[in-house]
């Protein structure tokens, strides 16, 4: 946690990284106060939330993407590394963002189209190699391994042999299960079959990682009001891991 | 024209970007950073787009009276000082802006996460009950999961949740994701073909005139 707020380090007396902590402090109160049922308490902190949020990227764009790659480029490119004079040729991305604005004038609200047609057209040609690339062909190669490795001394790996058969049939039968141009009957509907089954598997994984990430958040939030809060106070409870 | 300008701009795009993948050329690489420049610059402007929405609902919740308004100006007041310190003083590590990133933004974050661990825990004891084979997998994994990812998963004996946990995540489970991630791609490649061809124009609704 920051020990200064702007250079600041104490106001009243109190050390801003004190007002820092009970800062933090009261607003996961008062996040967790909605155990308890909502509240004006909880509906506070979660407008303070969405109010931060907006505002902490609305900051980071303005410093990150408007003044570095359009403002200094254009009126000030003695800060811009390599760059002599203004780069005029950025005009046309800074007219195709104000053209998002036209929605607000709905007799010219159809140049908006523009700049949306200017980036899905831009992702989509780039998503598609890349996509290709990564997604599928690795995915494909790392899907065909033997399925009687051998090691170094030349002893047959069987285990290993039959985790690489168990991942071909469960890539097939999970596609197979998505593939929905033939009826799922028979063998289709015996493969859709074991493709469910992997692919509860795979939410289930899912599910318990997520919960132990929640939990593990928990853990961190219960650790601050411990052993950063608590201490605020008076009440030590021995040297805890100081999650901020 | 109003449809066939920004079907056309969208192709040009896509194609350069298609095609650049192809051509390792310096120049062709220069103009691959910049076309990316645009779209961030771009995105910013959508973004303004998308705080005045912000503001025009808690704006017009205000105006109206309606029911929690005065939460609105907690938002819109919130708003204002994280920005205000974040524009005009900078946003770098021991400033004003990054002390509230620290004690508002990073505590709240990590207490509304957190807070969903109990809502998933009582929705996964309503919902998970293993009344299929299907459903006995998913609850089966997700316990041992959750139990190997965990210290005491090692007092268990005769059981290796741990390893149990690794080999569930290394192999069932990459074959499922696998299988999604595939189908994903190629549904991921086939709509960005009807983009840049101009036969997927959903992003072109709204805006009259068609």
């Amino acid at each position: 946690m920051p020990g200064a707020a702007g250079g600041i380090n104490a106001i009243w007396g109190i050390s801003t990284e004190v007002i820092g902590i009970w800062l933090a402090a009261l607003l996961t109160l008062a996040i967790y106060s909605f155990l308890y049922g909502d509240n004006p308490v909880y509906k506070v902190a979660e407008h303070v939330f969405v109010g931060v949020s907006a505002a902490y990227g609305a900051a980071l764009t303005y410093h990150l993407a408007i003044i570095p790659k359009l403002y200094n480029p254009l009126f000030r490119p003695d800060l811009v590394p390599d760059a002599d004079e203004p780069q005029y040729i950025l005009i046309i991305p800074g007219l195709l963002g104000l053209l998002i604005f036209s929605r607000f004038i709905p007799r010219y609200d159809w140049l908006s189209r523009w700049p949306i047609a200017f980036i899905m057209g831009l992702y989509a040609g780039l998503s598609i190699p890349r996509v290709i690339q990564t997604n599928i062909l690795k995915q494909m190669q790392a899907t065909i391994a033997p399925l009687l490795p051998v090691d170094a001394g030349g002893e047959y790996l069987l285990f290993s042999g039959f985790e690489n058969l168990l991942l071909v049939v469960g890539v097939v039968c999970t596609l197979a299960y998505f593939y929905f141009s033939l009826p799922h009957r028979g063998v289709m509907g015996g493969m859709s079959r074991v493709g469910i089954w992997f692919l509860m598997i795979g939410f289930g994984a899912g599910f318990g990682n997520t919960v132990m990430a929640r939990i593990s958040l928990l853990i961190g939030r219960i650790q601050f009001m411990l052993y950063d809060w608590l201490p605020t106070i008076g009440i030590h409870l021995g040297s805890g891991p100081g999650v901020g | 024209m109003r449809l066939q300008i920004p079907i056309a701009i969208g192709f040009v795009a896509g194609m350069f970007m298609f095609v650049q993948f192809f051509i390792p050329h310096q120049m062709i690489k220069a103009s691959f950073e910049d076309a990316l420049d645009w779209a961030i610059i771009i995105g910013a402007f959508a973004l303004v787009l998308g705080l005045g929405s912000l503001f025009r609902t808690h704006i017009d919740k205000i105006r109206h009276r309606r029911e929690g308004f005065s939460y609105s100006f907690v938002t819109l007041i919130s708003f204002a000082v994280m920005f205000f310190f974040g524009i005009f003083y900078k946003t770098a590590p021991h400033t004003t802006f990054d002390w509230l990133f620290m004690n508002v933004q990073v505590p709240l974050e990590a207490t509304m996460f957190s807070l969903l661990a109990f809502f998933i825990a009582s929705a996964a004891y309503r919902t998970f009950r293993a009344r299929s084979v299907e459903a006995t997998l998913l609850l089966s994994v997700a316990i041992i999961v959750m139990l190997g990812r965990v210290p005491i998963s090692d007092k268990i004996p005769y059981l290796n949740l741990h390893e149990i946990t690794e080999w569930l995540m290394m192999v069932p489970t990459v074959a499922a994701k696998r299988g999604i991630l595939l189908g994903v791609a190629l549904g991921a490649v086939a709509t960005s073909l009807r983009i840049i061809l101009g036969l997927e124009r959903s992003h072109l609704g709204g805006g009259g005139g068609g």
